[in-house]
């Protein structure tokens, strides 16, 4: 038995920071705002790392459950604990949420430096953490549950941030509600469980639903999988539920990268992961995960090709990752879900952090096509990014190339449909992230005209305008851009280094699996990676990377190679002679035929059309419909008191007849 | 003691109540013309709290008195508290507004004391008819706070509607009592449940159990009898809305739960299920349009009866106890959101209305924080008292495989969160408008807020001890003893 | 002896007469006057059963009645008069500042 360790300190650390900037912040300086929210998150990270110096001494004892703070609720039979648990997974999580966490609220200092509403900003990304940790630690789903809706909340208020904008708010309005619709499944979920099972206790759900045998159909533990992925798909942005996530992006970058990159959203894919045990037994309920994480994968990575707005290109690619882990929870390798989650964390991070310094550098530019040629402006940032670009793409060796190769070829040993999607994705992924890398930092910049024309709207989306430079103090109103602050670079530089060797660090994909593996056998009669059949994994592997050098080949003809074909020559030039001699008439076939199609399919089909005019579209007429079905109830109310007593009457009428008729039934 | 007596400590808080009430309509005209009126609020808090005292005492002797009439148990002393909370809430956020408005003080508090006897009375009396008297207490006595500001035209009608109506819906409850009287031959709760126990249910028990319901229904603002809430809301003051939307509607939750589960009574199970998925369904899509906030409010207090309503369809015992549950998170959450408006809406209520409240976190941070925990609560957010209220209602009502009306609960609970999330938006995430004034709150006011924002988490963060008190006190409700009295002869 | 269900019977008429008169009239106190006929229609009903079940409680409930009634009628005659004179009239069809 090893000693308390406490671990509800770990959620209350940042809470108390919060509580402390969020009452005096107003009257407090900026750095004493910053150490208190530095503190709080920090504090919480060396928790975090003081743990994992004792993980050794630990681990033979995991889960280890804190009840320090006793019962919450005891109503008859049922009962909730304010229970912490750690074990690998909870661990791992732990690791993730403080340690990126910590990076990005130093990034913020930067970042944020010269917005008002700066102590405001720190008490909501200081209460979102308390809520990220309650959410990880919990040892109970009715304590992630509050993590869960927590989380919400605060991202609601950080998405918020610009609440000047009505766009910001609108996004942080929808965001929520959203996710209350998929609340509402996880809710469902849990009164199941409770129905069943009268417990929500990890430990205490295990032991009783682990003699349970598979499901053959579909049964109640199928349900209550469907409904825990209702959740999880709200969260974490899959489809249907993903169309908050590329509005939140009107959140300030930092908080893109925190909550809609690195955690957050990946609360879907740790809630499945926690409830193996029943996905386990509920095969029909993983297919669905699958199916659905494929489906967003595939979907989200064809809608990124032709985003322009650096932010929105990384938010669906975010979503697209994000169906990834699925797929690869899916195939019931979730240790290979949540590898994926542990490299994007760190990968993704880091993009959303650089594309900020990008922004921040630009005044406020979020737009690629007035971007270019960056990378000798802004080397730290460019280089950081070619790391990032590099791993999210699968760049062998890197992190997310482990990951990514992890979870396809699990997906190959069940299903090749999905693995051929999920390398089609593999695809689509090195190719929109190279063309945002060479649209970004090569070629040429677009004309400061341009630059400025823009700069006068787009800014104010950013609340970058109003002070026009940043902690530098030198001033870009010619269009230069410069480095950002060494507090801004040195999350990217970790960042970085992690997205390199974050991968290999953990032993890649079996190594990971195998750390995690006392969490995700329990209950299970055989290692579930001891699946015979399929591909090798070397095989896919250089699938995978073939398909990294086909994307970054194609992003490179386009965005590079055609892309300085002196636009006069195409001009003058024409007829067969000319066309002829034109070498790159091959080019403009190319363009016309392939590319032009696929980009107008991405745009106006698949952005324009279903993202937009159908899933967008049906969550908002869904909305006009409640407000339409709000005028009808209205018009009952029209202010006549004999037409209420109308009701009155009529409704008495109801309710006797049909007490009489129960009446004569009996 | 016996049953068969008259025992004074059996209804000490409301004759302690009505010594108070009573007392300040006197005390009113020793005041000068000019005088601050406040002492008479003062004088009514400490009734209030001496209420509470007597409630406390009272709890110490349980049973019956007045020949099977009243009955203290916990689940007594539970309403008789929450009655006389909301009471000293209403009245502590009141004492500035009624200084402002020109309402006759002595008989504003006087009512809400009065008003609080029946209600009191209500939790209390197991006879039918009594509960009838208690119910004309508190309703005669709403009705004038409604319309206390007389010269207000929209305070005038919403106090004739409500008058109007009420005692509409009343005449259908006392027929229905005449029914259940001649079904049984009595009027006692307990004897009713014996009869009925007996086996072969006479079809006039339906009736009268139907037309109490439409009666009870109308109180507690349940669809289909619950258009007159959002017009009476509207045209109320506001203190008197966070009173009447939460004091009386707990009272007639413990009547009906007396009734229905008490006398065990069959057949109105499927009755409370479409009056509870109408009610918050045609309350939340009431609501979503709304930009006048106490409009909004008003239908989303048709939603949380829904919600309570939920409740009835589980197991006798949890029912009881999730109704208690939520009934005091409710109470709570909802007096704390009048008692922010109240003082919020100004001299003559002008600042009622969505826009108004634009910037309200930055002009008055405690008003903006208090109404975000209420609203917070009103949506179900974990740590707060709604979210657990919420959770336990639909718990045990799937747990009697209540499948549909749980769905139809949680999906409406989700939709909900739209209409307060849009004054949460006003508050923080707009700017205030030119010439916003930062007012700080008087202290009275202060004390009613934090009181009931402490309430609100509280419940939802430590409910262990509430809940293990509902449990207990629904468990001693179902089991009281059904003692067979002679009446009459 | 004339059997209980006649007494029934018009007590339900009287009630459900009640009921017409305050959805189809549109005078406030003619619509008051129709809730006291639902009243008086109850309390019919309650001497009717205390005759059949020889139980004098029926009778002593329709003094209660009758006093709860007079209590309310009090009440509602001076709401009425505040009506009338912020609104100038009484018909009740013209009472409907509040709606939607």
């Amino acid at each position: 038995m090893t000693a308390n360790l406490h671990l509800w300190l770990i959620p209350l650390l940042p809470l108390l920071g919060a509580a402390i900037n969020g009452a005096f912040g107003k009257r407090f300086s900026r750095q004493l705002v910053s150490a208190v929210g530095l503190a709080g998150s920090g504090a919480a990270f060396l928790y975090a790392l003081w743990i994992a110096s004792q993980y050794s001494a630990l681990a033979t004892a995991m889960p280890i459950v804190d009840k320090t703070l006793g019962t919450w609720i005891k109503a008859g039979t049922f009962q909730a604990d304010f229970a912490f648990q750690l074990d690998q997974l909870s661990f791992v999580m732990l690791l993730i949420v403080t340690g990126v966490g910590f990076l990005i609220h130093v990034y913020s200092v930067g970042y944020m430096w010269e917005e008002s509403g700066y102590y405001r900003f720190f008490c909501y990304l200081n209460l979102f953490l308390f809520f990220m940790l309650t959410l990880i630690l919990a040892a109970n789903y009715l304590l992630m549950f509050i993590g869960w809706e927590g989380v919400g909340l605060a991202s609601y208020l950080l998405i918020g941030f610009y609440f000047t904008k009505d766009s910001a708010a609108n996004a942080g309005k929808k965001a929520f509600i959203v996710n209350r619709i998929g609340d509402f499944g996880f809710l469902i979920a849990l009164f199941l469980l409770i129905q069943h099972f009268g417990t929500l206790d990890f430990t205490l759900l295990a032991d009783k639903i682990v003699p349970l045998g598979s499901e053959a159909g579909w049964g109640l533990l199928s349900s209550i999988g469907v409904l825990l992925m209702v959740g999880a798909a709200g969260k974490s942005a899959q489809i249907p539920l993903y169309v908050w996530l590329p509005d939140a992006m009107e959140g300030p970058t930092p908080v893109s990268a925190l909550i809609h990159a690195a955690t957050m959203v990946t609360a879907g894919v740790y809630m499945v992961s926690r409830s193996h045990v029943i996905f386990d037994r509920a095969p029909q309920a993983l297919l669905v995960v699958a199916v659905i994480g494929c489906a967003t994968a595939f979907f989200a990575a064809t809608i990124g090709i032709c985003q322009t707005d650096i932010k929105k290109v990384l938010a669906y690619s975010t979503v697209s990752q994000l169906g990834y882990m699925f797929l690869g929870c899916g195939a019931a390798a979730y240790s290979a879900g949540v590898f994926h989650l542990m490299t994007h964390a760190f990968f993704k991070g880091l993009l959303f952090l650089a594309a900020g310094s990008v922004i921040h550098s630009l005044g406020g530019e979020q737009d690629m096509r007035r971007m270019g040629g960056l990378r000798k402006e802004i080397p730290w940032t460019f280089w950081t990014m070619t790391a990032g670009t590099f791993a999210i793409a699968g760049f062998p060796f890197f992190a997310g190339y482990y990951s990514k190769d992890m979870i396809l070829w699990k997906v190959s040993q069940h299903n090749p449909i999905l693995f051929g999607f999920g390398l089609l994705t593999a695809f689509i992924t090195s190719f929109y992230m190279f063309r945002l890398w060479f649209m970004t930092f090569f070629g040429e910049r677009a004309t400061a005209e341009a630059g400025h024309g823009h700069h006068d709207q787009a800014p104010a989306a950013h609340g970058h305008d109003d002070h026009g430079h940043d902690g530098h103090g030198h001033g870009h109103a010619g269009g230069h851009a410069h480095e950002s602050g060494w507090l801004m670079l040195f999350p990217l530089v970790v960042l970085a280094i992690l997205s390199v060797i974050g991968g290999w660090m953990v032993g890649g994909g079996e190594g990971f699996a195998k750390f995690l593996s006392p969490v995700f056998s329990v209950g299970l009669a055989a290692d579930p990676t001891e699946v015979a059949g399929g591909m090798s994994e070397g095989f896919v592997s250089a699938l995978a990377t073939v398909a990294f050098l086909l994307g970054l080949g194609l992003a490179w003809f386009l965005y590079v190679r055609r892309k300085n074909i002196p636009a006069q020559i195409a001009q003058n030039l024409g007829g067969i002679y000319s066309a002829v001699l034109n070498k790159y008439w091959v080019d403009e076939i190319y363009a016309t035929v392939i590319v032009n199609p696929m980009m107008a399919i991405s745009r106006t089909v698949l952005w324009q059309g279903i993202d937009r005019k159908v899933i967008d579209a049906t969550l908002d007429d869904a909305a006009a419909g409640a407000n339409q079905l709000s005028g009808e109830v209205r018009k009952m109310q029209s202010g006549n008191i004999r037409s209420y007593a109308a009701w009155v009457a009529a409704g008495a009428v109801l309710v006797v007849g049909y007490m009489m008729w129960m009446g004569a039934a009996r | 003691m016996t049953p068969n007596e008259i025992s004074y400590s059996h209804i000490l808080p409301e004759v302690v109540l009505s010594v108070f009430g009573m007392l300040i309509m006197l005390a009113e005209p020793m005041l000068g013309e000019r005088a601050s009126r406040k002492p008479l609020g003062y004088l009514a808090f400490f009734g209030t709290l001496a209420a509470g005292a007597a409630t406390l005492y009272q709890a110490q002797y349980p049973g019956f008195a007045f020949w099977h009439m009243v009955h203290v148990d916990a689940f007594s002393t539970f309403f008789h508290l929450l009655v006389i909370g909301v009471a000293a809430v209403v009245i502590l956020s009141s004492l500035d507004y009624v200084e402002e408005e020109t309402v006759h003080a002595g008989e504003y508090y006087g009512l809400v004391l009065l008003g609080a006897v029946g209600m009191c009375l209500m939790s209390s009396a197991v006879e039918l008819v009594l509960i009838f008297v208690a119910l004309e207490i508190s309703s005669i006595a709403t009705y004038v706070l409604t319309g206390i500001r007389r010269k207000n035209a929209a305070g005038a009608e919403s106090a004739l509607k409500y008058f109007l109506l009420g005692s509409f819906a009343t005449a259908f409850f006392l027929f229905g009592v005449a029914m259940m009287y001649g079904a049984t031959g009595s009027t006692d709760i307990p004897n009713i449940a014996l009869t009925l126990a007996k086996g072969s249910i006479p079809g006039l028990v339906y009736v009268g159990m139907a037309l109490m319901f439409v009666g009870l229904g109308f109180k507690i603002a349940s669809a289909p009898f619950h258009v007159w809430t959002p017009d009476v809301y509207e045209g109320a003051p506001a203190p008197i809305v966070g009173f009447m939307s939460t004091a009386p509607k707990a009272a007639v939750f413990a009547v009906m739960l007396r009734i229905i589960l008490q006398t065990g009574a069959p057949g109105w199970l499927y009755l409370i299920w479409g009056s509870a998925a109408l009610s918050m369904t045609l309350g939340n899509l009431g609501a979503l349009l709304q930009t006048n906030v106490k409009r909004m409010l008003a239908y989303s207090s048709i939603a949380q009866a829904g919600y309570i309503l939920v409740a009835f369809t589980a197991a006798p015992q949890e029912a009881t106890s999730a109704v208690m549950f939520y009934m005091l998170c409710y109470a709570a959450m909802n007096v704390g959101a009048f008692a922010v408006i109240t003082f919020y809406s100004g001299k003559d209520e002008r600042r009622v209305h969505l826009e108004d409240f634009a910037g309200l976190g930055a002009t008055n941070p405690l008003l903006a924080l208090t109404l975000t925990i209420f609203l917070l609560s009103l949506i179900g957010i974990p740590l707060t008292g709604g979210f657990l209220a919420k959770f336990y209602v639909f718990q045990v009502a799937l747990k009697a495989n209540m499948v549909w009306l749980t769905i139809i609960g949680v999906l409406n609970s989700a939709v909900a969160a739209y209409y307060y999330l849009r004054l949460v938006v006003a508050m923080y995430m707009k700017p205030a408008p030119e010439g916003a004034v930062r007012v700080a709150a008087p202290l009275p006011m202060k004390i009613a807020l934090l009181a009931a924002a402490a309430l609100t988490l509280y419940l939802g963060i430590v409910p262990t001890g509430v809940l293990s008190y509902t449990t207990e006190a629904a468990a001693q409700l179902l089991t009281a003893p059904a003692v067979k009295v002679v009446t009459g002869q | 002896m004339v059997p209980i269900s006649y007494y029934l019977g018009l007590s339900a008429a009287l009630f459900i007469c009640g009921i017409a008169g305050f959805l189809l009239k549109r005078n406030i106190i003619t619509i008051f006057m129709s809730i006291e006929l639902m009243l008086n229609a109850v309390n019919l009903s309650f001497v009717a059963f205390a005759a059949q079940l020889h139980n004098l409680a029926g009778q002593v409930f329709v003094f209660f009645v009758m006093v709860v009634a007079a209590a309310e009628a009090a009440v509602g005659l001076a709401i009425i008069i505040a009506v009338y004179r912020t609104r100038n009239t009484l018909n009740v069809d013209q009472v409907d500042l509040l709606k939607l």
